[in-house]
């Protein structure tokens, strides 16, 4: 494995990641979602991430299976292109390239070769329009799509807002207070509109519109929490709607069932409604779904529904309105307060999840292990509303401690609580072991424990700086209290300050002897033992920003960055100024397993990475233009072995990897591998292979297949013999996708060669496993799919009368069809 | 405008009764409703809606069911058990006739009038045949038991729906028998709760609808005996059901106080299969919605907050204007307050009863928009209750407090008040001249030496008062053409000399009173007269119409004035023209002849001739921009409608002296707070 030349920076998840509505495939098995600039496949019933499409350079804002190959995706991005997906295979089949930047995307059934999307009307800003533009049937895999005809005028940018009638008929779009309907046979565009009188519960502005599937009926969604349903539209004055009411708040998406006999609603308080036959009696809720509803999408034959959710969650509800299923990467919260930091146990990355809960976020599986609920207090989706949330979070260096501080936000006293969780290894979690409240009398802001793997557990310090210009240090005591079902407790041990200036950092030494905490312009160094202040650096002017200790070979030096852009390293042996550096620094991060500190500078609207070691003050290495968004957090993950890395160059990254939050709290990491490679096995793996769940019918399909071959061996009369299923012909036939594959009479020898029988027989049982497995796949509805195995069908009945040949490929025959396999088919593409 | 000392008088205790029942004439432009007290209004939908006619009530005689038969015949039924007809132009019962069934809940008319079902106490279900001069019991149909609570013929008159508790049952017309019963009752979890059905609607394809105390709106194919829709509108009962005449429309009021509109619809472009749709909530009530209507245009609804709310369906609507509007009437279009201008009274008219009020007074003098303490406080002097059961069709006292008259339907009274001090002395006035009775509006002269009593076919009796406490009758006033219609408004001049009078048929009629003899008839015009009144100076009369039309007479010329014409010329101001409520008192001001005092519900105006009319682009509620102004751009401002909104809802406002004014105002919050407790409502956010 060779490194390229340079690091590439990776998005790993975060950020505001879903454009529009999620598409569930025509069998519901899987749930495609635009996720960043990537269009994700999950496996509905694992919540796996069975493949991420990658390709588009911008935003996805739009994903729709293709109506007339439900095996193929049309997704839209900002980057003006549309691509059309084999996603079973994840293969791109085409690109559309229309130009402009594209804001959502629809694709109707009743539309043979034309999709539709909403474009920025040119030469104008903030006015859009819906076109529908004309895919081409040309051949090759790049084509420009520049047959556009506009629809609609002036509607809006986002993808909720537009919605095509049954059978599309007609198009409805709502900006604003105004709802137009265009028909597209009669050629009549009418618009309604609400009154745009403010009321104190909110506006009367449209946010959604869902229309239904075989009636003309469309259901809107207001501001003020209101559902109005219309109907009779195609007069322009005779037209009439009814309200639904029950949000308190913004109705931010709605969709009907596919019947259309009900009508889902979600909005800001996290509960998804369920309306029967219109009716605003008969309604069922389905609550306390996390954060706010953001896209409902319903499965093509009524059995599931998905919600997407503000903090990138994905929810998968059952028909009856129970929750089945949870994709949750990294959870988005309003703010990451409790910085990035890594679980020692779990190597889990921990920071705020959703609101009062720490989430651990596994970065290998891109999935959340677990939430904690910190807080334990409901909380309300209400605006305006102070509700305590989780600020710092601090684990001890095995992880058996976790201390967290939770505040509320009061202008003039805040609520502060500092909790102590033990974890708790039969219930494989952690119990809060003590809380304190008000542990400072300001807010907290830094907190470390002493971080010591071969002392015992009573010697777990636990340090805390506060705005109220002390630190204070919290010590394990005995309970005595016999009553007290723990053993052991929580205490303030001593309080240290510094001429009355706010304490900023706190940081223990490697050893855990000394303690360096940072009062505004001043590090101050204390012993750990007796709480004497040994000495103190500074670097005027500029308060502290930063602090940390170095590491291994490096742990004479203290490293510090000012608010004024100097980044200062202290010999703590001779306590003097060992150099200082002109940088902004943002974010200063040790590796916790070498000597190597990272800091993260914010220069001229770019973040750049520095990496050194505190013994020279040259960096080991730079990268500038990082990205374009602030840096504000940053953490080394250990890696579970470590990596062999070629280059010196990036020696750094050997035995951690290094992560980002931007602000916009996209989670970055660098990486020296190449795209294909970082990608999991699993999302090479075919569909085709995956196990099928098993439905009655070839439950009892195999059931009779295996009696009536236990019959023939019974009889003895024929010992069916089967072709190898690990033929590596037959795999490599299998798992090309059907459109890349040569013609059939080419394939045809060699894979009649690959069904004759070896000499050698099979056990019966075998063959019958394998008959079932036949048996799943012709269920499989893809056309090409289907040509493969109806052919394999009519070959293997006469086959099973050929006793002798042999099943094996020759060498050469294998290579052959990996070279075909290989080859640039194109050009098939333009069928 | 002027300043003026007001007295802001709000002790007048005014609690309207609740609407039962409300009827459509088919075909016609009429509106009978019936309050809980019995009394029967009708409104006139040609007219602005304008209350033209008001019978009021009896004690013994509760009105549950309302229907127009043969044409613009009036009936109506209640629990005493008997059906009435009104007779529309003499304002009272015309005849009775017992139901031999009980109590009736319900009444209905046939698609062509000839027919009436009574549905009874006892389960029976009566037809009646309307003849001329009454109606005729015609027979019996299947009687079972249960109370029928609603009834609706088939439009075809060949079947009768009836509902009941817990079930409805369908009639055939001709034989009489019971076709088909159907349960609509409802079973929570094996406990049997009773379902009553409030109201029925048959309509023409054989849908029969049904609303039900369990908050359902149910569409059932009777035929078959099924259920083909159920719509769920409310937790509460759904009272009242009313069909438009297309049948694509129903309206539903429930006790909660929201009504609801159901249509029709196309379930896709072009195809025929309909469905009915729960489309437009309305929440105008607070209490019970007992009577709902559908006219063609509009929904009606009434509750027993008293209120009549006619809501317009704007996709009906030729026009934005002033048919288009939303328009609610809690209070009369007539005025139940009369004052004694000299002796600072106030008579106040209740159904049953009279309060006569003395003002209160101050010495004090202050700016603009202040309260001045008073000295005295506003005195109950007297409480007279009508004897029987019959209520009071009209009162009045004279101007200087000495007289006081009321009429009943049977009876009229007259009463010689005296002040001895803070004491006062009421004593009945034997032997009043026997009159064709009940009188419609009672009138007494400036100078109270004579009363007026407004009569039955368009005559007028002048009876002279006499000291200390005597009457004699006059004369009679009749039109030369004769009318069949009772005159229902009298004004007379302050000299004496002149008397105007209003019938049902709208002709304004002026005698005069020193010989006694017809002097002119107002050039008719097509409009209810709501208020008229004579100029104390010029002895012009001032009429204003439903449609806000706003006429001056000359009566000594027996033409319209100068100013008047050009008032028609110009036209009013567009605003003007789209108030809802109808002027119901005109007064003027004697020190400032150009002044026309006018006010209705929501506004007083003071009309100032002299000044130029506002044109459409002009601000007609210009006073508060006028304040700001400075003397000079005030003047180019200026035009002759000062209105003050101050006071809401107005009932009454006169003009004591030159510069003293007295509102009467009834908060609507006041009237609430008497009502019962309305049904408990779970708010958001409360």
């Amino acid at each position: 494995m060779v490194a390229p030349a340079t690091l590439r920076v990776v998005r790993c998840g975060g950020s505001t990641l879903h454009g529009a509505r999620a598409v569930f495939s025509a069998d519901s098995k899987y749930l495609l979602c635009a996720a960043g600039d990537f269009v994700k496949m999950y496996s509905v019933a694992t919540e796996e991430t069975l493949r991420v499409m990658g390709g588009h350079a911008d935003l996805v804002t739009g994903v729709q299976l293709n109506p007339h190959n439900h095996m193929q995706l049309y997704s839209s991005s900002l980057d003006g292109s549309i691509k059309l997906w084999d996603f079973m295979d994840g293969i791109p089949i085409k690109t559309f390239t229309v130009g402009s930047k594209l804001l959502a995307l629809y694709a109707l059934a009743s539309s043979e070769d034309s999709v539709f999307v909403v474009i920025p009307k040119s030469g104008e800003r903030d006015t859009f329009q819906l076109v529908s533009v004309k895919l081409t049937k040309a051949a090759g895999q790049d084509l420009e799509a520049k047959e556009l005809s506009v629809v609609l005028d002036g509607v809006d940018a986002s993808p909720k807002h537009i919605a095509f009638g049954r059978e599309g008929e007609y198009v409805a779009s709502v900006k604003e207070v105004n709802l137009q309907v265009f028909f597209f046979k009669r050629k009549q565009l009418n618009r309604f509109s609400v009154s745009a009188i403010k009321t104190k519960s909110g506006n009367n502005h449209f946010t959604c519109i869902a229309c239904h599937p075989t009636e003309d009926c469309i259901a809107t969604g207001h501001a003020d929490g209101k559902i109005r349903l219309w109907r009779n539209f195609y007069h322009k004055k005779d037209y009439t709607f009814s309200t639904l009411h029950w949000h308190h708040d913004t109705v931010m998406d709605l969709a009907f069932s596919m019947e259309g006999t009900s009508l889902l609603s979600g909005g800001v308080e996290s509960v998804l409604v369920l309306w029967h036959n219109e009716s605003d009696c008969q309604k069922d809720f389905l609550p306390r779904l996390g954060s706010a509803i953001e896209y409902i999408s319903m499965s093509s034959d009524g059995a599931l529904c998905c919600t997407l959710h503000t903090d990138n969650r994905i929810t998968i509800i059952n028909s009856n309105l129970r929750f089945s299923k949870s994709i949750q990467g990294l959870i988005k919260s309003t703010d990451v307060k409790t910085g990035l930091v890594v679980d020692p146990r779990t190597k889990a990355l921990v920071l705020n999840g959703e609101p009062g809960h720490l989430q651990f976020y596994c970065l290998q599986s891109d999935q959340q292990l677990f939430s904690l609920d910190i807080v334990q207090r409901q909380y309300i989706h209400q605006a305006g509303l102070n509700q305590a949330d989780l600020v710092k979070v601090a684990f001890s260096a095995q992880g058996k401690w976790l201390a967290t501080v939770e505040e509320r936000e009061e202008v003039t006293d805040p609520e502060l609580q500092l909790k102590l969780w033990f974890y708790d290894e039969e219930t494989q979690s952690f119990k809060l072991n003590t809380r304190i409240n008000m542990p400072h009398e300001d807010h907290i802001t830094d907190m470390c424990f002493r971080e010591m793997d071969e002392l015992e557990d009573d010697s777990l310090i636990l340090v805390t700086a506060g705005r109220d210009c002390v630190f204070k240090v919290w010590v394990m005591v005995e309970d005595t209290d016999p009553e007290a079902q723990q053993s052991v407790s929580w205490s303030c041990d001593f309080v240290g300050s510094y001429h009355n200036y706010q304490a900023t950092n706190c940081c223990f030494s490697e050893d855990g002897s000394l303690l360096a905490v940072s009062f505004e312009e001043t590090v101050t160094v204390w012993d750990s033992v007796t709480w004497d202040l040994k000495c103190t650096f500074c670097h005027p002017p500029g308060k502290i920003r930063n602090i940390c200790f170095g590491r291994l070979t490096c742990s004479k030096y203290l490293i510090g960055a000012t608010d004024y852009g100097f980044l200062c390293c202290w010999n703590l042996l001779s306590c003097a100024l060992e150099w200082s550096a002109h940088l902004n620094v943002l974010v200063l991060q040790p590796d916790p397993l070498s000597e190597h500190i990272a800091a993260v500078s914010w220069l001229s609207k770019e973040s750049s990475l520095f990496v050194f070691k505190p013994n020279e003050p040259r960096p080991i290495y730079i990268q500038r233009n990082l990205c374009k968004e602030k840096i504000q957090l940053a953490a080394f993950v250990p890696r579970d072995e470590p990596e062999t890395i070629g280059s010196e160059k990036y020696h750094w990254l050997r035995r951690s990897q290094l992560f980002f939050l931007t602000d916009t709290q996209e989670l970055m990491t660098l990486s020296a591998k190449s795209l294909e490679e970082r990608l999991t096995p699993s999302s090479k793996q075919l569909a085709v292979e995956e196990s099928l769940p098993v439905t009655p019918f070839s439950l009892l399909l195999g059931k009779h297949r295996r009696q009536q071959s236990q019959e023939d061996i019974d009889l003895g009369k024929l010992v069916h013999n089967k072709h190898k299923q690990d033929s590596p012909a037959v795999k490599e036939l299998l798992h090309t996708p059907a459109h890349v594959l040569p013609s059939a009479s080419f394939l045809c020898p060699i894979f009649i060669n690959s069904l004759l029988i070896s000499k050698e027989n099979k056990s019966t049982e075998e063959v019958a496993d394998e008959v079932e497995m036949e048996s799943e796949k012709t269920e499989d509805d893809s056309d090409e799919e289907r040509g493969v195995t109806e052919m394999e069908q009519e070959d293997t009945s006469p086959m099973e009368l050929l006793g002798e040949m042999t099943c094996k490929l020759s060498k050469s025959q294998e290579k052959e069809l990996r070279k075909i396999r290989k080859m640039d088919y194109s050009w098939i593409s333009a069928f | 405008m002027g300043e003026f000392e007001v007295h802001r008088v709000r002790f007048f205790g005014l609690v309207p009764a609740g609407v039962r029942c409300l009827a459509c004439q088919p075909r016609g432009s009429r509106l009978a409703l019936a309050r809980t007290d019995g009394a029967v209004e009708v409104y006139n939908f040609a007219a602005n809606y304008f209350q033209e006619k008001v019978i009021p009530g009896h004690e013994a005689r509760s009105v549950e069911a309302l229907c127009w038969a043969a044409g613009d015949r009036l009936f109506g039924a209640g629990l005493s058990g008997d059906i009435t007809e009104y007779d529309l132009a003499l304002l009272c019962v015309a005849r009775s006739v017992d139901g031999c069934g009980g109590p009736i809940w319900s009444m209905a008319a046939n698609s062509s009038g000839t027919q009436l079902a009574i549905g009874c106490e006892d389960g029976s279900v009566k037809l009646f045949q309307v003849v001329p001069g009454g109606i005729q019991f015609e027979r019996n149909l299947d009687r079972r038991k249960g109370r029928i609570l609603c009834l609706s013929w088939h439009p075809s008159d060949t079947h009768i729906a009836a509902g009941s508790i817990d079930f409805f049952r369908v009639f055939d017309v001709c034989s009489g028998q019971t076709v088909q019963r159907i349960m609509v009752n409802y079973h929570v979890l094996k406990v049997r709760r009773e379902c009553i059905v409030w109201s029925i609607a048959f309509l023409s394809s054989g849908t029969v609808i049904t609303s039900d105390s369990f908050g359902r709106v149910q569409f059932w194919d009777w035929q078959r005996g099924t259920l083909t829709e159920s719509h769920t509108v409310s937790t509460s009962a759904v009272l009242s059901l009313a069909v438009s005449e297309k049948e694509d429309s129903i309206i539903v009021g429930t006790s909660t106080g929201a009504t609801y509109q159901f249509q029709l619809l196309p379930v896709k472009m072009g195809s025929l299969e309909k469905r009915w749709v729960r489309t437009k909530p309305f929440q105008h009530h607070t209490h019970d919605v007992r009577a709902v209507a559908h006219s063609s245009t509009a929904l009606i609804s009434g509750g027993l907050d008293a209120q009549l709310v006619i809501r317009p369906l704007m996709e009906k609507m030729q026009k934005k204007g002033y048919d288009a509007a939303l328009r609610k009437f809690t209070f009369p279009h007539r005025r139940l307050v009369s004052c004694a201008r000299k002796a600072r009274l106030l008579l106040f008219q209740f159904s049953q009863h009279l309060e006569l009020w003395r003002l209160g007074s101050t010495d004090e003098t202050g700016k603009d928009g202040e309260v001045l303490p008073l000295c005295r406080m506003p005195e109950h002097l007297v409480q007279l209750k009508s004897k029987g059961p019959e209520h009071i069709y009209c009162s009045c006292v004279s101007p200087c407090g000495g007289w006081v008259a009321y009429s009943t339907a049977s009876r009229f009274h007259l009463y010689r008040v005296q002040y001895e001090g803070d004491g006062v002395s009421i004593k009945k006035v034997p032997k009043v001249p026997k009159l064709l009775l009940p009188a419609y509006q009672l009138q007494f002269s400036s100078d109270s030496g004579s009363l007026f009593v407004a009569s039955a076919r368009g005559s007028v009796h002048v009876l002279q008062l006499l000291e200390p406490g005597g009457c004699k009758h006059l004369h009679t006033f009749r039109p030369p053409s004769g009318s069949p219609e009772a005159v229902y408004l009298l004004a007379s001049s302050a000299d004496g000399h002149w008397l105007a009078a209003v019938g049902g048929d709208w002709a304004i009629h002026i005698y005069d009173l020193k010989c006694f003899k017809h002097h002119c008839t107002v050039p008719t015009y097509s409009c209810a007269v709501t208020a008229l009144a004579i100029h104390p100076v010029t002895n012009n009369l001032v009429i204003t119409y439903s449609d806000q039309q706003l006429f001056e007479f000359s009566i000594p010329e027996k033409q319209y004035t100068a100013w008047s014409r050009k008032v028609q010329n110009c036209g009013l101001h567009r605003v003007w023209l789209e108030r809802d409520s109808p002027i119901t008192h005109i007064t003027f001001n004697p020190k400032n002849p150009s002044h026309i005092l006018l006010h209705d519900i929501y506004m007083f105006c003071v009309l100032d001739k002299s000044l130029p009319l506002p044109d459409n682009s002009a601000l007609l509620m210009n006073q508060s921009t006028l304040k700001q102004l400075p003397e000079t751009a005030r003047q180019r401002q200026l035009h002759a409608f000062k209105i003050c909104k101050k006071f809401q809802p107005l009932l009454f406002a006169d003009l004591l002296d030159e510069n003293c004014l007295v509102m009467v105002e009834r908060p609507i919050m006041d009237i609430k707070t008497q009502l019962p407790l309305p049904i408990q409502q779970k708010k958001f956010g409360t």
